[in-house]
């Protein structure tokens, strides 16, 4: 079903929303549940490993973004409020091997109602700055391109067109 | 240091700049006169725009007329493209997870 992605460049806030035809408590359970994070959380050919997964107000998630050579991109979200099957937040930092924060990080609120059996989920990234929008945007390229080849070579055709 | 877009537009008075010279090409003092700072101010900050690839400077007479790289601007819309195709990945893997498992329950 379709995705509406927005960046506010204004507010620093990235605003994606999704519906799914599924019933709310079994999307609920694919972002809270660590089993079911890791199987949809990374765009292949990446892969998400969870190694923390506290989920409670002030508990943790400590996750891996690995990729096909192995390469481990670490990453904490710390929960700051969770409303159960409607909303919860956290912190999100990338973060060393050894759980050390790379401040700064982003809020994330994320959303979920259910109507006619369509379950909707809002999410909203608020960065401080534009700089840890870049590095977001910057990592989210990195496993974009290693996802789709083809992307990049668009991307590429586009800017040397630009450019010309 | 190489430096990239996003530092263009990570400044406020960056981005006020880039918003009166993609209006029309401007000097040094001109810009200055637009925000409350000195010309010196505004001659680093046209450095890093500069140092970016986003203005481009032209001579005329005594003075240095700088203007917008538009096309440059709109790298930011690619980048942005590319976190939005995540998404897209991430969600559409999720709306198959789910899918595999209401037919295992369904089959049990």
């Amino acid at each position: 079903m379709k995705m509406d992605f927005v960046v506010d460049k204004q507010t620093k806030t990235v605003s994606i929303t999704k519906e799914f035809a599924f019933e709310l408590s079994l999307v609920w359970d694919a972002y809270t549940k660590p089993d079911l994070l890791d199987q949809w959380w990374a765009p292949k050919p990446f892969a998400s490993r969870t190694k923390v997964m506290d989920f409670r107000v002030g508990g943790r998630r400590f996750y891996a973004m690995v990729s096909p050579d192995g390469q481990e991109r670490w990453a904490l979200q710390k929960y700051t409020s969770i409303s159960p099957k409607t909303n919860f937040k956290f912190f999100n930092a990338f973060a060393d091997e050894d759980e050390n924060p790379e401040l700064p990080g982003s809020d994330w609120d994320l959303t979920f109602s259910e109507q006619d059996g369509t379950t909707k989920v809002s999410i909203s990234i608020y960065n401080d700055s534009l700089e840890r929008l870049e590095k977001m945007v910057e990592m989210g390229f990195k496993e974009g391109t290693m996802a789709q080849l083809d992307n990049l070579e668009d991307l590429l055709a586009k800017l040397s067109e630009s450019r010309t | 240091m190489r430096r990239d877009i996003f530092q263009a537009i990570a400044d406020p008075t960056r981005r006020a700049i880039i918003a009166l010279i993609a209006l029309q090409a401007m000097t040094p003092n001109a810009l200055a006169e637009h925000f409350n700072t000195s010309r010196q101010a505004v001659s680093k900050h046209l450095r890093i725009l500069t140092e970016c690839e986003l203005v481009t400077q032209e001579q005329k007479g005594r003075e240095i007329y700088y203007s917008l790289e538009i096309e440059k601007m709109k790298e930011i819309d690619e980048w942005l493209e590319q976190y939005r195709k995540i998404w897209e990945t991430r969600l559409n893997q999720l709306d198959d997870l789910l899918a595999t498992i209401k037919k295992k329950e369904k089959d049990k």
